[in-house]
């Protein structure tokens, strides 16, 4: 579906992304993983034509677009912010892709209400089309966002940073209402997010990038069980670094054994609940690095000042050149 | 600490704001007051023989000429500079947002003369002018010349800070839904910026009306011709008629007056819908 070959593109001195490969399935749901500045967005706004790439192609179901502008790409496109048009009503805001089709490709009024009112159903809106974007809440908004997007019917839906506006709460329900929407329409997506759990918990795969370059592509699942780079290993998921003989090691706060002849020994220095865990800070004996491990809750709470004994398990090492050395180390 | 805390500010609160009304009154209020008083001091009469004169017809209609060609060629100049400025990234675009202050900065005499040097019997283009047997220079088209180049910055200057805080969301959102580039600025980006642009208009309007400095240098001052309400009013006064002068100026006045008026009004429906945006 999409065919992204050696994407380069710089801001002026600034290098945004170095040479970037990537394909995407017809149907897939693709969630681009990154800190700010990892180049995430740019390749999102390259994708969608809103952004030209110096270097490289890019195609779209078969078709190189990569010289055309993003009003012929046939593609949706969801702001952080919404970017819905405040002077315009909402059903207005859902039509507008279908309002502004001129000559043979006009669109008749009673055929724009209709598909605004049948999208507003989707984005279970209905009744809403005469408010204004100010009278909605952010979650509404941004559905209304999704049903514009939509109304033109892309062949491609790209959202940028879609729940990045949105408090705690709406956040967590608006991404499990756009995992089923995406079940069942089957529509080509790809998301721009910082937040590792929104990536994990939505996409078919996940593409983590770094400095204008992708680490690692993979599973949800694989690429938090087995990342590939000491950035993934650190970006995605909470991950304690401790310096080894072999290089630096990595291990999951849950993924440690205790033992009373553990190799490592911490000083515990906090407690407190997270959820059916302790969790449990401090500095190991030592090398003093700073540490967290969770315990599960229906043991004690350990005391402040006591030492824990325990061995990493599943641990990963990672030499200076960021390799990973093979052998579980417990 | 103290147990009152707004009890410390009440004495300079009460100085502040009495300070601030007496000035306001002094500098603002009663010279205003003073130019109808003086207008009407005759009686209405007077007030409206001292209007009924040919050459202040002449003043005003110039002078509406005059606003109506600078007022729409800046409104075109402000939204295009605006656009450009907030929309695009090209080389120089420090210089254009710094030249757009320009006439701000300079004193208006100079911008008057700016056009003499270049318009002028003796100026760059003079020998070129008299040989084609175009008036520039103590004429309507210098006149014009100086009114545009002195109210240029009013609308963009409105607009820049607007369009910059509203980004590129919205017209990237519109052409990523197919509009064309006319489109999306006549159903997106005019929509967005309409009471800003609006309230610029106004201002550009009064000062095309009311400038006087560089206007001057460039009219040459012939009643009946190149004479806009501003002149008329120092011709008249400098022949002691208080009368004429004032009713004029009052009529100037008025129109401050009115402009205050519409932009109070703006900036109220202005605020309303910059509270409702987000």
């Amino acid at each position: 579906m999409i065919h992204l070959r050696g994407i380069t593109k710089r801001f002026g001195q600034y290098p945004a992304l170095h040479g970037i490969d990537l394909d995407v399935a017809p149907g897939e749901f693709i969630a681009l993983l990154g800190p700010s500045g990892s180049g995430k967005t740019t390749l999102l706004r390259i994708i969608a034509g809103l952004e030209f790439q110096d270097a490289g192609t890019v195609q779209l179901g078969g078709e190189d677009v990569s010289t055309l502008p993003v009003a012929a790409r046939n593609v949706g496109f969801v702001f952080q912010h919404y970017a819905l048009f405040r002077h315009m009503t909402v059903a207005e805001n859902v039509a507008f892709g279908l309002s502004v089709r001129r000559g043979k490709a006009r669109v008749a009024k009673a055929v724009r209400q209709a598909r605004a009112e049948e999208l507003l159903g989707l984005v279970q809106l209905e009744g809403l089309g005469s408010r204004y974007p100010a009278q909605l809440s952010g979650g509404q908004r941004q559905r209304v966002a999704l049903a514009r997007a939509l109304a033109i019917e892309p062949r491609l839906l790209l959202l940028d940073e879609p729940f990045g506006a949105l408090d705690a709460k709406v956040r967590k329900d608006l991404r499990r209402w756009l995992r089923d929407l995406h079940k069942q329409m089957g529509l080509t997506s790809i998301f721009v997010t910082h937040d590792q759990e929104e990536a994990l918990e939505l996409a078919d795969r996940v593409v983590v990038m770094n400095q204008g370059r992708i680490e690692q592509i993979g599973a949800p699942d694989a690429v938090y069980m087995n990342p590939e780079t000491p950035f993934v290993s650190h970006f995605v998921g909470e991950t304690n670094r401790i310096a080894g003989p072999a290089g630096e090691i990595h291990f999951r706060p849950h993924e440690i054994a205790i033992a009373a002849d553990g190799a490592e020994a911490l000083l515990v220095d906090n407690v407190f609940r997270k959820g059916a865990v302790w969790r449990v800070e401090g500095l190991l004996e030592g090398s003093r690095q700073f540490v967290e491990l969770d315990l599960p809750s229906t043991l004690a709470a350990p005391r402040l000042g006591e030492t824990i004994r325990f061995n990493p398990h599943r641990a990963r090492i990672f030499n200076a050149d960021g390799e990973q050395s093979k052998g579980d180390q417990s | 600490m103290s147990l009152h805390p707004t009890s410390e500010g009440t004495v300079a609160r009460v100085v502040l704001i009495t300070l601030s009304l007496a000035f306001l009154g002094f500098f603002v209020l009663l010279p205003l007051l003073a130019v109808f008083s003086e207008a009407l001091a005759q009686g209405a009469g007077p007030f409206l023989d001292a209007l009924h004169t040919p050459d202040a017809f002449a003043a005003i209609r110039l002078t509406l000429i005059i606003a109506a060609i600078a007022v729409p060629l800046n409104m075109v100049f402000g939204v295009a500079a605006s656009w450009a400025i907030t929309k695009f990234q090209f080389p120089g675009k420090a210089l254009l947002i710094t030249l757009i202050d320009l006439p701000f900065s300079v004193s208006p005499v100079v911008s008057g003369l700016i056009f003499v040097l270049l318009f002028g019997a003796n100026g760059l283009f003079g020998a070129w002018l008299a040989e084609h047997d175009l008036k520039i220079i103590f004429a309507v088209p210098g006149i014009v010349l100086a009114t545009v180049f002195i109210t240029f910055p009013f609308v963009a200057r409105e607009l820049i800070p607007l369009m910059l805080e509203q980004g590129k969301d919205d017209e990237e959102a519109a052409i990523s839904l197919g509009a064309s580039g006319w489109q999306t600025f006549w159903h997106v980006t005019l929509p967005n910026i309409r009471w800003g642009l609006l309230y610029g208009v106004l201002l550009c309007n009064a000062r095309a009306m009311g400038e006087f400095g560089a206007v001057s240098v460039v009219s040459g001052h012939i009643r009946g011709e190149t004479n806009t309400m501003p002149l008329h009013v120092e011709i008249l006064y400098n022949e002691y008629d208080f009368v004429g002068a004032f009713a004029v100026a009052s009529l100037l006045a008025l129109l401050a007056l009115v402009t205050l008026v519409a932009k109070t009004v703006l900036e109220w429906r202005f605020g309303l819908h910059a509270g409702a945006r987000h």
